[in-house]
This record gives structure tokens, C-alpha cells and sequence, in this order.
């Protein structure tokens, strides 16, 4: 018979908003789009058949997929950067980029725990933790990249000013060639970070049992009562101990650093 | 052979003196306005500039190159081009059509170079060696810089010729024994038009002098240099296979049924796609045909270093640094493998390593389904 040693309280937080979870399927479903049909343009199948060719347009299709996918992906990944400024406080940018040693040490600590797997011990995080955080930036960076060197080799086929302002890209690819072939291996990067993600998603659903993956489809995460209030606390620690709330060098009150939405 | 600074006749006369009628002027201008892109006034505008000017000199030089360049150039359809153009009158110097030798050619040279400064059109065909001082091209007891260094200094304008001249080759792939360069990075403060291609078509380099000598200005650039009028196309936007690209219709080998049918080239590595150039429009050997047409994929030989840039019969560049053949696709491929097999392992040890944690979630779980 089954028997537990320690009961959760749960409380239920409201994580994500309805457009981080709206950017994130849409993410989702065109980078798959994405990498399928670029997989395919990299390496057409071999497709016979008796029909003419004025009959049939499927590499077409298969580009022109392609095609609304990129803009899709990159409007939809100016809407997550925009949202990043006004969204609530596990969407804000600063959720993602390591401002202070706290992130750097929070980060070590999930290395330790999640990754190299320390007995028995769980990091509970609320919103992104500070490694998952870090690892969006990056791949928002691949984002970026996969923008540029895509959007640089569309412009060649387009006759929009939008895609013609990435004209200047293939130059400093080293032409056409290397752009084709950086814009390729960079969807490698996707493909493994997809593997990861959703990998450590239903790990940290497994082991924590507090609805990781669900989360991504109501909005909210069901946090031990424990991990709340270390949480509230933390914040609060961290309202105080913010360098406007200390005594700056100069005598100042204002908050100078670029980190923080201090009046 | 050597020429007067006084009277030069003009490129009429010169056709004329040659045998040529009016009637085959004319037709020599509109083919070259068509190939330039010339609207029907423009057409006017570069019979009016040939029957003005004067001859422009003209200094072509010529360093590591396979000669491909001067080749093409005199089998542009059009016999007026090599006839007036590249000929043994209209041009002050060039090693290979050149009748004078020696020291009287380099006196021809050094007189043109003197008499038009500032006027002249240098023609370079071929790259430079840099490496060891340029002993691996000497002409004239000077190394390759030097020559080049002299002529550039008092041309109007430098037209490099090739994509020896452009971007250096087959001698600057890797590993580019002789430091081949290209015109470019070794000439500054004077224009330079690249008029790449292995070789550029023959019209095509018509058209750019024609240009020069009707326009008396550069034709306009793109980014990297080319004449807008005829590197402003991908190979594969003029490609008449592109309906089976587009179908999806692709050769798979040489000799299979598709190649046979003219599928798209594709799959055995046509790089069109990536290669900017007017074969398919203009194409070659009077407009009989072009490498596509006979069955051969582009080889990109418009582009910057086409030779180091992967397989020729296959689409996919190889990455660099790992190995010859390997490309980015085996690359990932082994990477994603790797990366399920360590997400495999992580999961096992997960089991083991926070079993406490899982197992009293589980617990919790059921005995909550039983209290209920
Ligand atoms: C997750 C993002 C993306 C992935 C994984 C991806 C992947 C790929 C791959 C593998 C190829 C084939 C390259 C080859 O020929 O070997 C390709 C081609 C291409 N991609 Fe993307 N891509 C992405 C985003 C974009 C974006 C945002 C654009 C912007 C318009 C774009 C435009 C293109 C173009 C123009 C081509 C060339 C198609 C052709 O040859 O006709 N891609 N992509
Ligand atoms: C079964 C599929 C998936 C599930 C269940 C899932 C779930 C989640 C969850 C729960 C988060 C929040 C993680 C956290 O706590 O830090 C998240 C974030 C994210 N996921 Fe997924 N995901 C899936 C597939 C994908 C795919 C295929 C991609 C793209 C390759 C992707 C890209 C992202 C990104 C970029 C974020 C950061 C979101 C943000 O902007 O805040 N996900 N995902
Ligand atoms: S043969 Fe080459 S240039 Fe022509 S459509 Fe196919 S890939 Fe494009
Ligand atoms: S088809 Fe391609 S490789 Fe062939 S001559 Fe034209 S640009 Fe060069």
C-alpha cells in the first residue's frame, strides 16, 4: 500500500498569460513547419511520377509552407520580445537574461540538482528557472539568426522591402553559399533544443507533480505551499536589498542601473 | 601599332576601315543594347557614342589565369566585338593577342600608360600571388603587384575580368599555395568593376566596355561590385527547368530516366539558386546553349570561392571542420542521436536519483484517490 511521507499544499499561480501560451503553440507548431519543410528543401525526396510538371507545384508547396511559417515565426518573436516589456512578471526579459549573481547561482543550482541530478533534492521554481530562462535567451539568439539568414536568402526571391532589407546579409556569410549552409545546420539547433525542452518539461512534470505541462495550456502552475512562501520572501528580499533601496555612492536615491524599472 | 596622342579615330571609322557596313553597325548596336537591357533610345544613344568617341585605351593585363576570359570575349556573337573591341589595334596591350613582344610591347605599354593618364581602361584578366614577394608571377622581370600597382596608378577605371580577377578562383582555393588575390584587395581609390564568371559571358563583357564608352560612366553596381544589368538575376530565376523544380521533378543521377526528360538539376547539385549570372538569358556560344541546357547543374562559377564551397554534385556544402565528407545534416544527425541517447540515460538515472521525490508524489497521489 502506498504510503506518503510528506503531504503538498498547493497554492494555484497564474504563470503564463494567455500570449506567452498563444505565442508559445504558435512557436511550437510553426518550427516544426519550419524544420520540416527546410529538411525537405535541404533534401528533396525523390518524387516520380507521370504527370507533367505544368500539373504539379509540390516544391512549391513545400516553399511557400515554408515561407508563411518564417513570417509567422518572426512576427510572432517580435510579439514574445514586445510582451517580454509589458507582460506580467514570469514573462518579463529579465526572467531570461543574467543580470546579477543571483541568476548565476540559481543557474548552478539547477545544473546540480535537475541536470547532474542530486539526490532526493528539487529546485521549485514558480515561473521560468533561472537555467531554463537562460537557455530561452539563447535560443532566442538562434531565433535571431534563423530571422536573418532566412530572411537573407528570401531576399533574393521577393520583391517586398521588408525581405529586401536583408539584402546586405549574404556578404557577410561569405554569399549565398554559406548562407544556405549556416541557415541549414542552425535548424539542428532547433531540433535538439525541441528534444531537450520537451524532455525536461514532462521530467519536471514527473518528479515535481505540480502540472509543468499543463501549464502551458491553462496558464498556471500549482506551487507547495512551502516554495510559495520562500518565493514571497525571496522577492521581498530582493525588493529591499536592490541597489536604489541602498545608499548609492553619490548620496543618490534613483535607482542607475539599466536592470531594473526603478521611478 | 603603337598610337598618337593626336588623332585617334573613332569607333565607326574603325568598324568601317574593317569592312563593315552601316546596316551591320546598327545591327551590332541593337544587339548590344539588348543585351545591355538598352531601352530603343539607348540604342540610338551608343550608335551616336561609337560614331563620337574616340577609342578609348585600352591596357589589358593578364596574371594567373587560364587565358578562358579572352577566350569567351572573342567568341561574343557579334564578330564586330572582337573585331573592334578586343583587337590587335583597339587594344595598347595585351600579352596574348598583342603582335609586338618583348621590349617594344612593354615600350607600347609604358607609352599608353604615359600618353592617356587618367584616361585608360585597365582590363586585368587573372589573379595576383602575394605570397613570397609575387615570384610566382613575373612578367617582364617585375612580379605581378608591380605590374599591377603601375598600371592601376593612371587608369580611369579597372575592370577585372574573371573570376580570377574578382575573387581569385581556382589558384585562391584552398589551400591557396600562392596567396592568389583578387584585384580588389590589392588596388584602392580607383573604380573597379568585378565581371565575374569562368569565364563571364562573352556578351556580357561586351556590354560592360560598351557601357563605359556610351555612358562614359561605370554601368551601375550591386553589392559586390557586378554590373546591375547582368548579375542582377539568379541563374535559377532564368532557369527554363524551373517548372520541375518548382514540381518537384528532380534528375537523381545522370543518367536515369529524369535527366533524360530534363528534369530539374538540382538533386546532382545545380547551384543555381545561389549563383547570380545571365546564362540563362543570354546564354553562350552565340546563345546556343548554356551548361543547364546541356544537361550539367550551375557551378556557380559567378560566386565568390564556388571552388571551396562543397561537392559540385551534391546540394549541401560540407561544414567545415569535420571532415571531407561529412555535412551539416550527418553532422545533426549524429548530434540528435547522441542527445536522445543522453535524454534516455537522464531519464533512467532520474528514476533512481529522485526516487523519494517520485514515489511520494505517486503515494501522495493514490492515497488520495483511496480517501476518496
Ligand atoms: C526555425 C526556423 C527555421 C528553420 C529550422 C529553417 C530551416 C531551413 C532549411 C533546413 C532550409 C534548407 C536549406 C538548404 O537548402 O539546405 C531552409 C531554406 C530556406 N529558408 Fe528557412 N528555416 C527557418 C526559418 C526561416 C525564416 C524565418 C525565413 C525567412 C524568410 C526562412 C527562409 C528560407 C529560405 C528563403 C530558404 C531557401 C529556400 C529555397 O531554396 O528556395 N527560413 N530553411
Ligand atoms: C509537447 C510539447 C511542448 C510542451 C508541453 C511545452 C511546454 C512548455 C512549458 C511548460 C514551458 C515553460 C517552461 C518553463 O517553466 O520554463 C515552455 C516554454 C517554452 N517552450 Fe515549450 N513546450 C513544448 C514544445 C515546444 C516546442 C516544440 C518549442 C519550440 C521549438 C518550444 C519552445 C518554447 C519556448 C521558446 C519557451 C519559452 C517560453 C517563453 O517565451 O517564456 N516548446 N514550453
Ligand atoms: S536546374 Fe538548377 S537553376 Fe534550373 S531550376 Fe533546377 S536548380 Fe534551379
Ligand atoms: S550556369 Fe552557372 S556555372 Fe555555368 S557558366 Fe553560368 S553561372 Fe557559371
Amino acid at each position: 500500500m502506498a504510503t506518503h511521507t510528506a503531504t503538498h499544499k498547493l497554492r494555484r499561480v497564474f504563470v503564463w498569460e494567455l500570449p506567452v501560451r498563444f505565442y508559445h503553440w504558435l512557436n511550437a507548431l510553426v518550427i516544426v513547419a519550419l524544420c520540416a519543410t527546410g529538411y525537405l528543401i535541404g533534401n528533396p525526396p525523390a518524387f516520380l511520377s507521370n504527370a507533367e510538371a505544368s500539373d504539379q507545384y509540390l516544391f512549391g508547396w513545400i516553399r511557400f509552407i515554408h515561407f508563411v511559417a518564417a513570417y509567422l515565426f518572426f512576427f510572432n518573436f517580435l510579439f514574445r520580445l514586445y510582451w517580454g516589456f509589458v507582460g506580467n512578471k514570469y514573462a518579463d526579459w529579465k526572467n531570461f537574461i543574467p543580470t546579477n549573481r543571483k541568476f548565476w547561482q540559481e543557474m548552478w543550482e539547477v545544473i546540480k540538482i535537475d541536470i547532474f541530478l542530486q539526490k532526493d533534492k528539487e529546485h521549485l521554481s514558480v515561473g521560468h528557472n533561472a537555467l531554463a530562462g537562460f537557455i530561452y535567451f539563447l535560443t532566442f539568439l538562434a531565433f535571431l539568426v534563423q530571422c536573418i539568414t532566412g530572411f537573407g536568402l528570401y531576399a533574393s526571391m521577393s520583391d517586398w522591402w521588408f525581405a529586401d532589407m536583408f539584402v546586405w546579409v549574404s556578404g557577410i556569410f561569405g554569399g549565398e553559399f554559406g548562407l544556405r549552409n549556416w541557415h541549414h545546420a542552425a535548424m539542428w539547433f532547433f531540433i535538439i533544443f525541441a528534444m531537450v525542452h520537451v524532455y525536461l518539461v514532462f521530467y519536471h512534470d514527473y518528479v515535481e507533480g505540480r502540472g509543468e505541462i499543463s501549464s502551458m495550456g491553462g496558464g498556471w502552475k500549482f506551487i507547495e505551499d512551502e516554495a510559495f512562501e520562500k518565493e514571497k520572501q525571496r522577492q521581498n528580499v530582493e525588493k529591499t536589498t536592490h541597489p536604489r533601496h541602498r545608499q548609492l555612492p553619490y548620496g543618490g536615491r534613483r535607482c542607475w542601473c539599466a536592470f531594473c524599472a526603478a521611478p | 601599332m603603337t598610337t598618337t596622342p593626336t588623332r585617334r579615330p573613332t569607333y565607326y571609322e574603325e568598324i568601317r576601315q574593317k569592312g563593315y557596313s552601316r546596316r551591320d553597325f546598327m545591327k551590332f548596336c541593337s544587339i548590344i543594347g539588348a543585351y545591355m537591357g538598352l531601352e530603343a533610345t539607348g540604342v540610338a544613344q551608343v550608335a551616336n557614342a561609337l560614331q563620337k568617341n574616340t577609342r578609348v585605351p585600352v591596357i589589358w593585363l593578364h596574371f594567373q589565369e587560364c587565358t578562358c576570359c579572352s577566350e569567351s570575349f572573342i567568341r561574343s556573337s557579334h564578330p564586330i566585338v572582337a573585331d573592334i573591341l578586343l583587337d590587335k589595334i583597339s587594344l595598347d596591350y595585351t600579352e596574348t593577342l598583342m603582335a609586338a613582344s618583348g621590349h617594344q610591347a612593354e615600350a607600347a605599354k609604358a607609352k599608353t600608360m604615359k600618353d592617356y593618364h587618367g584616361e585608360y581602361i585597365l582590363c586585368v584578366e587573372g589573379s595576383v600571388p602575394t605570397k613570397d614577394d609575387g615570384v610566382y608571377c613575373c612578367i617582364g622581370g617585375k612580379s605581378a603587384i608591380q605590374v599591377l600597382e603601375e598600371a592601376a596608378e593612371g587608369a580611369k577605371a579597372i575592370i577585372a575580368w574573371g573570376s580570377c580577377a574578382c575573387n581569385g578562383c581556382v589558384q585562391a582555393a584552398h589551400p591557396n599555395p600562392t596567396t592568389a588575390t583578387p584585384i580588389h584587395k590589392l588596388v584602392s581609390g580607383k573604380p573597379i568593376i568585378k565581371v565575374p564568371g569562368c569565364p563571364p559571358i562573352g556578351e556580357v563583357m561586351a556590354g560592360v566596355i560598351i557601357h563605359m564608352i556610351t555612358f562614359g560612366r561605370l554601368p551601375e553596381l550591386d553589392r559586390v561590385g557586378r554590373p546591375k544589368a547582368f548579375y542582377s538575376k539568379r541563374v535559377h530565376d532564368t532557369c527554363y527547368r524551373r517548372p520541375f523544380y518548382d514540381a518537384g521533378l528532380f534528375v537523381e543521377t545522370f543518367d536515369d530516366e529524369n535527366a533524360q526528360k530534363g528534369y530539374c538539376l538540382y538533386k546532382v547539385g545545380c547551384k543555381g539558386p545561389m549563383t547570380y549570372n545571365a546564362c540563362g538569358v543570354t546564354k553562350w556560344n552565340n546563345g546556343t546553349s548554356y551548361p543547364i541546357q546541356s544537361g550539367h547543374g550551375c557551378f556557380g562559377c559567378s560566386e565568390e570561392n564556388f571552388w571551396d564551397n562543397g561537392p559540385i554534385y551534391r546540394q549541401m556544402a560540407n561544414f567545415p571542420g569535420f571532415g571531407i565528407e561529412s555535412n551539416a545534416d550527418e553532422i545533426g544527425m549524429v548530434a540528435a542521436g547522441a542527445t536522445a541517447v543522453g535524454i534516455a540515460a537522464h531519464a533512467i538515472a532520474t528514476n533512481f536519483r529522485k526516487n523519494k521525490l517520485i514515489s511520494n508524489v505517486i503515494a501522495e497521489g493514490k492515497d488520495a484517490e483511496k480517501e476518496l
